[in-house]
């Protein structure tokens, strides 16, 4: 017997075939280059490479950066979807569709409007200037730059969750007794927290491997990953340059990992609990 | 059951089939009319320069073109490629085909004879006179309206209001005879006279000057807020986005400015000492083989050295090797300033490179202790 199930549908060789080339050619292979590249060095080089002062700098850039950026959208988004998905007011449909803009937008387009609007003498930043505080070519910068390219993210994956939310709990909470943050706390965020972790990480993800945008904003004193191995690579190291992606590339993937667990644990939890 | 399954999957298959050949039209309708210039069966040779030069080519192309017909009866058109040196340099270690190659340093040039299979031959520097490079230009200051800050020599780039606006030595070419400059005044401020560097008894003072050296270029690089990646991107931070009192710019590009776009709103300052930038062009021997172009690449370049070029060369404001004839109106754009060369205060480009720029080089130290 072959392990092959039978199926209504046929083709179980034919998609496989198709998903398993197509993932090679466009996401396996060029990894494997990556990691065969940064073989070339031996052991003691790709770990001073790697924890090189630059580099370390870089990865706590990034991620810092990255996360506190995904944060202010898993917050912010959560309150663009909930207002998208539960009022209906004039220009819904506007709004809804600006949601998508940071998808289409060129980011070094949003990169040069950003790092203008929030400069000392921009429209917000020279607002901020008086009280010391400097967004276009500081760290802040980035983080404005990453919170842009990730907004879509969290609003699109909350909305299909936040549809499917029947109204009957709600109001059954509410006959129970239960406040409004009761059953804001208790009965919808254990609903759509999946969703929302799901948002956070797609938008971590995209503020990780963000350039376009960030190298407009920021100093490039304080370079983020993909600012480095873009100057390493033009320094022509391109050894180094890999083992940078390739560390990046580990590291991300355990956050990202990190994030599938939790969100699988509160998806047991919202089933069970 | 096939047929059902083909036709239902025909239209997604059709739209994939449409956007592909959509897509492909495009892109062979730019190959068609490059086709169209090589029908005529005219010489063509690629130029790839850097930033900065495309005005001088624009002009010297066509000069080249009519005197190159003129002596052998032959037809050629010079096909002009313009960005920042490196990235150039790094097109054309990646395949594109140029005939002749004019750059910003001679250390992207032997980044391509090092990182390709032999494209160009490693006595390049050799084959032409003053180091391959037909003509020079150096690094000067180019300063807001009125001078506000009042800046004179590279000793007021440190005063403690001055933002000065210079590209990453680690990206730029041009970044990097910057910083070379700042590093030679600095030496000349301690030790007097250069000549000294050269002095076996001298050695010790030479190892404090250079120590001193790289504190003042260190202190520079704390005046400048933002690191831009090119010369270019460097200019429009000066004049577009208005940042820094000060930008350090090739004479070439500064006196451009002045006269050619922004008039009255900056002022050039000359400093004290400077570098002599040179500029050095090459043949590409592998690919003038192939392409059956070596003559006329060769004789391209040649004719850079003679009394036509040299006058083309300081009507774009570089500074002629060899003044004579040159029209004292294209010279007196070029202020007297004393300039030392590269191969004199750091023994060449590639140990230039090796010590400043490299890994573990004083850049990036003092890019490490900066923050």
């Amino acid at each position: 017997m072959s392990l092959k199930q039978r199926s209504v549908l046929p083709g179980f060789g034919v998609t496989m075939g198709c998903t398993l080339s197509y993932l090679s050619l466009l996401v396996l292979i060029p990894l494997t280059a990556l990691f065969l590249k940064s073989a070339t060095m031996g052991w003691d080089e790709f770990w001073a490479t790697v924890t090189d002062s630059a580099a370390m700098d870089a990865y706590k850039l990034s991620f810092g950066a990255s996360l506190a950026a995904a944060t202010i959208n898993a917050f912010f988004g959560l309150i663009v979807a909930w207002t998208l998905v539960r009022y209906s007011f004039v220009g819904k449909k506007f709004v809804d569709a600006v949601v998508d803009l940071p998808f289409a937008m060129p980011t070094a387009v949003s990169g040069i409007a950003l790092a203008q609007l929030y400069s000392t003498e921009g429209w917000v930043g020279r607002w901020l200037a008086p009280y010391g505080v400097e967004i276009t070519y500081s760290r802040w910068g980035v983080m404005v730059a990453l919170t842009f390219i990730g907004l879509p993210f969290v609003v699109r994956t909350l909305q299909p969750a936040l549809e499917d939310l029947d109204m009957e709990v709600e109001e059954a909470a509410a006959s129970l007794g239960a406040t409004r943050w009761q059953t804001m706390r208790r009965v919808i965020l254990p609903t759509i927290l999946p969703a929302l972790l799901t948002g956070f990480a797609l938008a971590f993800a995209r503020a990780l491997g963000e350039y376009g945008s960030v190298i407009f904003i920021s100093s490039r004193w304080e370079k983020v990953i993909p600012m480095l191995i873009f100057t390493k690579l033009e320094q022509y190291e391109f050894a180094d340059a890999a083992a940078i992606a390739v560390v990046t590339l580990l590291a991300s993937f355990v956050v990202l990992l990190f994030i599938n667990l939790t969100q699988w644990w509160s998806r047991r939890y919202a089933a069970t609990g | 059951m096939q047929s059902h399954v083909t036709r239902s999957l025909g239209f997604p298959v059709l739209l994939v089939i449409v956007s592909l050949a959509w897509f492909a039209g495009c892109s062979s309708q730019v190959e068609k009319k490059a086709g169209d210039g090589s029908e005529k069966k005219a010489l063509t040779i690629l130029n790839v320069s850097y930033d900065p030069t495309r005005e001088l080519y624009k002009d010297y192309n066509q000069v080249f073109a009519s005197r190159w017909e003129k002596e052998t009866g032959q037809k050629v058109s010079v096909t002009q490629s313009h960005a920042g040196s490196g990235k150039q340099a790094r097109n054309v270690i990646a395949g594109l085909e140029a005939d002749v190659v004019t750059l910003a340093l001679a250390n992207d040039i032997d980044a391509i004879v090092k990182k390709s299979d032999g494209l160009i031959a490693k006595d390049w520097q050799k084959r032409l006179p003053h180091n391959s490079a037909p003509y020079t230009s150096t690094i000067i200051f180019l300063v807001r309206k009125g001078n506000p800050k009042g800046i004179k020599d590279w000793g007021d780039l440190l005063k403690q209001d001055v933002e000065i606006v210079t590209p990453d030595p680690a990206t730029s070419g041009g970044a990097c005879w910057n910083y070379l400059a700042a590093w030679g005044f600095a030496l000349k401020r301690e030790l007097g006279d250069l000549a000294k560097l050269h002095d076996p008894k001298q050695a010790d003072a030479v190892a404090k000057a250079q120590k001193k050296a790289f504190e003042f270029v260190k202190d520079m690089y704390r005046h400048v807020k933002v690191l831009d990646s090119g010369a270019r991107d460097a200019t429009l931070t000066f004049v577009k986005k208005r940042r820094g009192d000060v930008l350090l710019a090739w004479e070439n590009e500064a006196i451009f400015s002045i006269n050619d776009m922004q008039k009255g709103e900056y002022e050039i300052v000359v400093p004290s000492i400077s570098i002599r930038a040179e500029p050095s062009v090459a043949v590409v021997d592998k690919i003038v083989d192939k392409h059956g172009t070596r003559k006329v690449a060769e004789a391209y370049l040649k004719y850079l050295y003679s009394p036509e070029g040299q006058k083309l060369a300081a009507k774009h404001y570089y500074r002629p090797r060899d003044v004579k004839g040159i029209p004292a109106e294209s010279m007196k754009n070029f202020a007297t300033v004393e300039l030392f060369n590269i191969d004199d205060v750091f023994g060449g480009w590639a140990n230039a490179y090796r010590e400043h720029f490299g890994k573990g080089g004083f850049y990036e130290k003092m890019s490490k202790a900066k923050r």
